[in-house]
């Protein structure tokens, strides 16, 4: 569904990925483990159209859309959850939904979404008219994935899902985003430092180091690897 | 002691002083709509839009233009006439404001915040001159046509103008207007997601670049219909019109919090309203701006972020 190949990027003079080629299948979860500075917050920001590549290409459901602007790629149902969330904190949270769907002109298609939002996360419900700002970073998170749903994704990426929130929250937005893939069918490219939590919910898995990719397998393998739970899974 | 049927004898204090604020609200409005059109785009592109202050002169300039046309076909001075001519104003500014942006910001996305701030005030500066060459407008103060035949209504004893009336309606007809598309409206409501963070913004599938432009043409329209007011009690119009009032509803725009919509509108009645009062104080009417302005630089000593600014941006 997502195939990425050979992408480079740079900022300035320093190069941040050194042809990175990644392979997304339908329906699948697909993680993305590495250290702080990997490179791999600038592949998601590349596939999404954020940052340009110098070279190498993005392929998603065949088309080329390397270097289109990020409209036009959420357009296309290829969702971004950037790092550190990015909601809207001078908006309300049912504007912030409203603004994930703003595409969308099925209004019974949204109103349908935005049930199953809350019932992923009733605690959006609670909080529906206050303003993002107020939440707490979990409730940001949550909010972060529900409004890349009121997209209506068919693939969403997700940078950092468990970035400075409380572990017991951590357990259970894995545990939606696990549910996300299986109930509607949506693809899942998933950028994790938390590899341990990260392996255990995908079906395959990338290494990335210093912006290239030095490993790749099925998740199971991956935990497996003595070198990869030297580095990465705590030993 | 006064005597209430004898008009001379009528301009008792407190009178003197609903006539001030309601001259002051008048004076106010005006500014605050000129302030929105800068805080909106501070809002969207973080830097300030010197040229607003010359599509507000536009503004008046095309009412001046359309005047006569409009008067063949409905009666003017009067009510119809002159919304269809601060609509077909407010439109041509909205044109204007947006080919602005496109030709003189956009190209310049990305590069350092002065660079844009340098070509605002370029542009400025660029609509000024040209306008005052004999070819488009030429320097001249140009009588403005009357819109509103002038009366002076007597409300509760107090003697005010029809026109300062025209002035604080339209204006609260606007700022609602603008509250519920910033607030209800699904390219409002990007506006101010776009004014947050405008990378998150472009993920949710917002085109940046229409809703830049979208943010141009409301604020020059609405600076259209502050020029046609401004003008409407002003003793003429011509080219270098909109400098003063200008400058005035930047500082409104500051003084609210820029960036922040109401604060705009506050900043525009508050600073309408205490260069009228100060102006009103007698033997210190000439120092009317320095009094009203010595207050601005008070209140920003003790607020620095403005009225109602946020003193930093909250980041999460």
């Amino acid at each position: 569904m997502l195939e990425i190949s050979g992408l480079e990027v740079s900022y300035g003079a320093i190069r941040a990925l050194h042809g990175v080629s990644v392979r997304v299948p339908d329906k699948a979860i697909v993680t993305l483990i590495g250290a702080n500075g990997a490179g791999k917050s600038t592949l998601l920001r590349t596939v999404s159209g954020l940052a340009k590549a110098t070279a190498g290409t993005v392929r998603y459901d065949g088309e080329d859309i390397t270097g289109l602007p990020p409209h036009a790629i959420v357009a296309r149902g290829l969702c971004h959850v950037p790092e550190g969330r990015m909601v809207f904190a001078n908006l309300t949270v049912a504007e912030n939904l409203r603004m994930g769907a703003y595409l969308r002109r099925d209004s019974a298609g949204v109103a349908a979404d935005l049930d199953y939002c809350f019932e992923t996360f009733p605690r959006l419900k609670e909080r529906i008219s206050q303003s993002a700002g107020t939440l707490s970073g979990g409730e940001q998170q949550m909010l972060a994935i529900a409004r890349a749903i009121m997209g209506k994704p068919r693939c969403l990426m997700l940078d950092e899902p468990s970035l400075g929130i409380a572990p017991i929250l951590v357990r259970n937005i894995f545990k939606q985003i696990v549910a996300i893939n299986r109930d509607r069918g949506i693809t899942v490219l998933l950028v994790e430092q938390n590899a341990n939590l990260a392996l255990k919910i995908s079906s395959y898995g990338y290494v990335l180091e210093t912006g290239r990719v030095i490993r790749e397998n099925d998740s199971l393998a991956l935990r497996n690897d003595p070198s990869v739970r030297e580095a990465y899974l705590g030993g | 002691m006064s005597d209430p049927t004898n008009p001379s004898f009528r301009q008792r204090p407190l009178d003197s002083f609903f006539q001030q604020l309601v001259n002051g609200l008048a004076l106010g409005s005006v500014y605050a709509l000129i302030a929105l059109g800068y805080t909106m785009v501070y809002g969207v592109l973080r830097f300030i839009n010197f040229a607003h202050a010359d599509v507000l002169m536009l503004g008046a300039f095309s009412a001046y233009f359309l005047s006569p046309a409009v008067g063949l076909v409905l009666p003017l001075p009067g009510i119809a006439g002159s919304l269809v001519v601060m609509l077909i104003s407010a439109a041509i500014c909205a044109g204007v404001g947006i080919l602005i942006e496109i030709f003189a910001y956009r190209p310049l996305r990305g590069r350092p915040k002065l660079t844009v701030l340098i070509t605002a005030i370029g542009v400025s500066l660029l609509i000024e001159y040209a306008c005052q060459h004999r070819a488009v407008f030429g320097a001249a103060t140009r009588p403005f046509p009357t819109l509103f035949r002038e009366r002076n209504l007597d409300l509760f004893g107090v003697t005010i103008s029809s026109n300062d009336l025209v002035v604080v309606l339209v204006t609260a007809l606007l700022l609602t207007g603008m509250w519920f598309i910033v607030h209800r409206t699904r390219v409002g409501i990007a506006m101010r997601a776009v004014s947050f963070n405008p990378q998150a913004a472009a993920l949710m599938g917002i085109n940046i670049n229409r809703v830049i432009s979208f943010t141009f043409g409301l604020g020059s329209a609405l600076a259209a219909v502050a020029g046609i007011l401004y003008a409407m009690k002003a003793p003429g119009i011509e080219p270098l019109m909109g400098i003063h009032p200008g400058l005035r509803a930047f500082v409104a725009a500051v003084l609210g919090g820029i960036g922040n919509l109401p604060g705009a509108s506050l900043g525009g009645l508050l600073l309408g309203l205490l260069e009228t009062f100060a102006g009103g104080i007698p033997g210190l009417s000439n120092y009317r701006d320095a009094i009203a302005f010595s207050i601005l630089i008070l209140i920003l000593l003790f607020k620095p972020a403005g009225l109602l600014g946020k003193s930093s941006v909250e980041k999460v």
